[in-house]
């Protein structure tokens, strides 16, 4: 349970929270056109005579759209519902050539899901919690009005009009700005993963309608409001907090919640009312008759199904029975991109545990410096597998490890190589080590005599110098069996 | 030359084929005509220059041996099929000086197959209407005046009232129609003269301007039934870009046209009998059920109960579609604009005034009356009580027909309740209109094939036309039973030439 409070003049407020989420599908057409999605283009370069509504144009629903949706709700473990339907919203707006979104409001094609996000007890959540999914439809998007382009008019782009979104619509589960950023961001991962949505929320190929309400802890659900088109998980973040507050102080000074929808202003880091419930439109949903209703077959869901990829809480159940730390497994399956590079890492013979290490710490770090993602790592899995694959075989001690990595990130050679070339081998040449263990020794007479005395913490000392003395090279199991040795 | 004119699309086909005239000829015969009618008003745009383009086409494939079905047929073109680079209105201000740039698909099928446009005809605004009283263009004329001594301008029906009335002035030999609930049917019966409603997604609604999507279906009207099977059959088909157009092959409908209806059965509904119907209407039907049984048809008394609800819930359904569907004339991307200078208190107009000023000017008074009813019907707290319960009827309504054709293989009723009216009679009485469509609607409702043909001439010496109802994609028996109808008939009466 979240413990996160409001803290008013009267006392402590619970935040309740749930978040509708629009993710724009990955395709290449339109829900019911074949115009282009691309985004950046030119305004109306994208917009069939569908998308533009022209006379006697009919909207055709696109397979791939219906598809992603419904691996999505898989992917969720949500109903997916064989029957559903299509209808209109409607209501006049310039951006909206039809005069209505086509949308599903009676019927969605996909039902209850849950979501689990992990634990945070920084963030406040201490252990996993599982966030209801109401439901996911899909439906239109709207086109883009511009302002900014005459003084007097209005331009319009319909670039937009016509693509398509799933509308992902949580319980009101969340109970903190922490819990809802954790669930965008898994909810963000998990699309991402499916390869139903990018995820990419400066683009506005995702966000988020919040939904926030305040109650006495126990009480009933207080009246909510609608902050729209969030699109950032900050942001998100932000709008909870600071709603929540508005929320308590508005009613310990003796007003009351209206539900209305609002709008969040990033600059100003505030919300302010776009209009009431009282303004609301009458938006005359009903079934398009221009549509059938979609029906979904066998064939269609088996393959909706086999073709899911292995999910962010299956790989992370996998990673940690693997060995892999619950932080390691976090940090790899928190990115698809990231997954599946450690993926293809283990595919390639790494082993788990030191890969997850080497992955997490060393690769991660150079890519930061080197301000890159591993999309543009200049080290392929196959090469780290190499590297990690020297260290595991005792070619080369885990320090000269970390040599050859920056070499090879200078210079893209292969690690056997690097260490051939450079002469890094590792060795357990005893003769050799034992030679420098007795010159250190002698050189080093009183460390012995203490270390003899019960000062055992020394034996690292030791190690140490013979390790330097031996250029790093030295097998460090052997190093130490032939201290033990020598120190008798 | 007149005499061309007078021949049907299989006359003037075979004819063709058979080196008799030339295409051309033709064109320019109907042309002439079409030309010589403007009293008529039956169309919005004439395109002579089009019709002989594909005449001269039509010449040369004869010549190169390779014609297609509808080679050298030149017909008209309902002005709510939207046609590449020819205005196309739907008889509205909304979209006057409206020019596609696309073709829809029935009338892409219509040109593929050979066939002409003569031009673009006049209808009922938005194809709202049963007189074609409702045209921005103003109402077409019926070529028919009641043999009365007097003058009375007709109705041709409507919507398709410049189909219905060019196809009867003999200005083309055949026409497109949309049938949403009777539009085909009735305007035929109207002007004695044949059209078919197929079944619902026979033919593509892509590129025609939407009424009521779910009802809205294209259909031939035509001089008689062999001519209506040569035109569906070109208009008809599966299309990819209407989610609800039948994926089913096209019958070859003529090859098949026999008015041998042995072991056939016929339905006669006994709902339909209204009282204090116009007693002609009666003896029509009874003269049509003796030539059915003439035909060898075995004749049945069938029961669908809920048709009284039939026109209820279409002038339900109907209208809340529309509502939606005509909510895209907003002034914003093509049509009529009509942006104030101020708004109603004196400041600068927005996009809501836009939206105000241009929907008042653009569109007429029925239409606004339908977008009123269909935003009523589904508006929050009313849904339930209108629209879900006409839905419930609509349902019931279909399984009326399931049930009866259980016992029957085509229905025989009247096609409207009236002979054709006079202009005027009608349009102050918007419920005595939609009466008009009484026998019509529910064959609409449940997406049934239907099609009415000239029967017998009234007391004042106008049409009156038959419906059969068949079963779902199941033309063939329509077109049979009104093959058998049309042979008994006899029916040959003309309208006289005053235009």
């Amino acid at each position: 349970m979240s413990d996160y409070r409001i803290k008013g003049e009267t006392g402590e407020w619970e935040v309740v929270i749930g978040l509708e989420v629009h993710a724009q599908i990955t395709t290449n057409a339109k829900l019911f056109s074949s115009a282009a999605t691309a985004f950046g283009a030119e305004p109306n370069t994208q917009v069939s005579l569908v998308d533009a509504a022209m006379p006697g144009m009919l909207p055709v629903p696109n397979r791939e759209c219906i598809r992603q949706a419904v691996r999505t709700g898989m992917a969720i473990e949500a109903q997916i519902n064989r029957w559903s339907r299509f209808d209109r919203k409607n209501y006049f707006y310039a951006d909206l050539p039809q005069g209505y979104q086509i949308s599903q409001l009676y019927h969605p094609l996909v039902g209850e899901g849950a979501i689990t996000v992990e634990a945070d007890e920084k963030a406040g959540i201490p252990e996993p919690k599982v966030i209801g999914v109401e439901r996911i439809h899909v439906e239109q998007d709207a086109g883009k009005l511009m302002h900014d382009q005459h003084p007097t008019m209005s331009y319009v782009d319909l670039n937009r009009s016509g693509v398509a979104l799933m509308e992902i619509v949580s319980k009101p589960d969340m109970r903190s700005p922490a819990e809802a950023g954790a669930y965008v961001r898994k909810l963000r991962a998990i699309l991402r993963y499916v390869g139903s949505c990018d995820g990419n929320m400066e683009e506005g190929s995702m966000r988020a309608d919040v939904n926030v309400s305040v109650r006495r802890p126990g009480d009933e659900f207080g009246t909510r409001t609608e902050t729209k088109n969030v699109n950032s998980v900050r942001f998100v973040m932000a709008v909870i907090e600071g709603e929540a507050k508005r929320q308590v102080e508005l009613i310990e000074s003796g007003g009351t919640v209206v539900q209305e929808t609002r709008l969040y202003d990033p600059d100003r880091n505030e919300t302010r009312s776009m209009r009431s419930k009282e303004d609301a439109h009458d938006y005359r949903y009903f079934p398009d008759p221009d549509l059938l209703p979609l029906e979904l077959d066998d064939d269609f869901l088996v393959e909706c199904r086999e073709s899911l990829p292995e999910l962010p809480d299956a790989k992370r159940d996998r990673y940690l029975a693997l060995g892999i730390s619950p932080y390691n497994a976090d940090v790899l399956t928190a990115e698809v991109e990231a997954a599946r590079w450690f993926d293809t890492l283990l595919d390639a013979g790494a082993k788990p545990v030191a890969a997850a290490n080497w992955v997490t710490s060393e690769l991660f770090g150079a890519l930061n410096r080197m301000g890159r993602d591993l999309t543009d790592s200049p080290v392929s899995p196959q090469q780290a597998a190499e590297l990690l694959g020297l260290v595991a075989d005792g070619t080369i001690s885990g320090t000269i490890a970390k040599q050859v990595f920056e070499k090879m990130l200078e210079s893209g050679g292969g690690a056997a190589e690097i260490v051939e070339r450079d002469g890094l081998k590792q060795t357990s040449d005893t003769g050799a080590i034992e030679a420098e263990i007795a010159k250190i020794l002698a050189a080093n007479a009183d460390k012995v005599e203490q270390y003899k005395g019960g000062k055992e913490a020394l034996f690292g000392f030791f190690v140490g110098q013979t390790m330097k003395a031996m250029q790093g090279k030295a097998n460090p199991q052997v190093v130490n069996e032939l201290l033990k040795k020598a120190l008798g | 030359m007149t005499e061309l004119t007078n021949l049907t699309v299989a006359q003037i086909r075979d004819g063709h084929r058979a080196g008799d005239f030339s295409a051309v000829e033709v064109a320019e015969a109907f042309s002439a005509n079409v030309a010589g009618a403007k009293a008529l008003n039956a169309f919005i745009v004439e395109t002579p220059e089009h019709a002989l383009e594909a005449a001269k086409q039509a010449d040369a494939d004869r010549a190169a041996g390779t014609l297609k079905p509808l080679s050298g047929v030149p017909i008209g073109m309902k002005d709510l099929f939207c046609t590449d680079g020819v205005q196309t209105t739907a008889a509205s201000h909304m979209l006057e000086g409206f020019i596609p740039r696309y073709e829809s698909t029935v009338s892409q099928k219509l040109w593929d197959a050979g066939a002409g446009m003569l031009g673009k005809l006049n209808l009922d605004q938005f194809a709202m209407g049963s007189s074609n009283e409702t045209s921005y263009f103003g109402n077409v004329i019926s070529p028919w005046r009641r043999k009365d001594g007097g003058n009375a301008a007709l109705a041709p029906g409507g919507s398709s009232g410049g189909s219905s009335t060019a196809i009867a002035a003999r200005l083309c030999p055949a026409a497109t129609g949309t049938d949403t609930g009777g539009s085909i049917r009735q305007p035929a019966a109207f002007t004695g003269i044949s059209g078919i409603k197929p079944t619902y997604g026979r033919c593509s609604r892509w590129g025609i301007v939407a009424f009521a999507s779910s009802l809205d279906q294209a259909g031939p009207m035509a001089r008689d039934v062999r001519d209506c099977a040569i035109m569906l059959e070109n208009m008809a088909g599966f299309d990819a870009k209407d989610a609800t157009s039948l994926n089913l092959p096209v019958p070859d409908w003529e090859a098949a046209l026999s008015s041998d209806l042995k072991g056939k059965t016929v339905g006669i509904p006994k709902e339909y009998r209204l009282e204090g119907i116009d007693p002609d209407i009666d003896a029509m039907w009874d003269a049509g059920i003796a030539m059915l049984k003439d035909a060898g048809a075995a004749v049945v008394e069938i029961s669908l109960p809920h048709t009284k609800y039939a026109l209820p819930a279409y002038y339900i359904i109907a209208p809340a579609e529309a509502s939606s569907n005509l909510a895209r004339y907003d002034g914003v991307r093509y049509g009529l604009r009509d942006l104030p200078a101020k708004n109603s208190s004196g400041g600068g107009a927005g996009l809501q005034d836009m939206y105000a000023a241009t929907r008042a000017e653009g569109f007429g008074p029925e239409v606004k009356r339908r977008i009123m009813i269909g935003t009523y019907v589904l508006s929050a707290g009313f849904y339930d009580a209108y629209y879900t319960q006409a839905q419930k009827v609509r349902t019931l309504i279909a399984r009326d027909f399931e049930q009866a054709f259980a016992s029957c293989d085509v229905i025989l009723a009247p096609t409207a309740p009236s002979a054709a009216f006079g202009l005027g009679e009608k349009m102050a009485d918007p419920l005595a209109m939609y009466l008009n469509d009484v026998f019509a609607v529910p064959a609409s409702l449940a997406g049934l094939p239907a099609m009415s043909v000239p029967a017998a001439l009234n007391r004042e010496g106008l049409p009156l036309g038959l419906q059969i109802i068949g079963k779902a994609f199941d033309e063939q028996s329509v077109l049979n039973a009104g093959l058998a109808i049309e042979e008994r008939a006899g029916f040959n009466a003309r309208a006289e030439k005053w235009w």
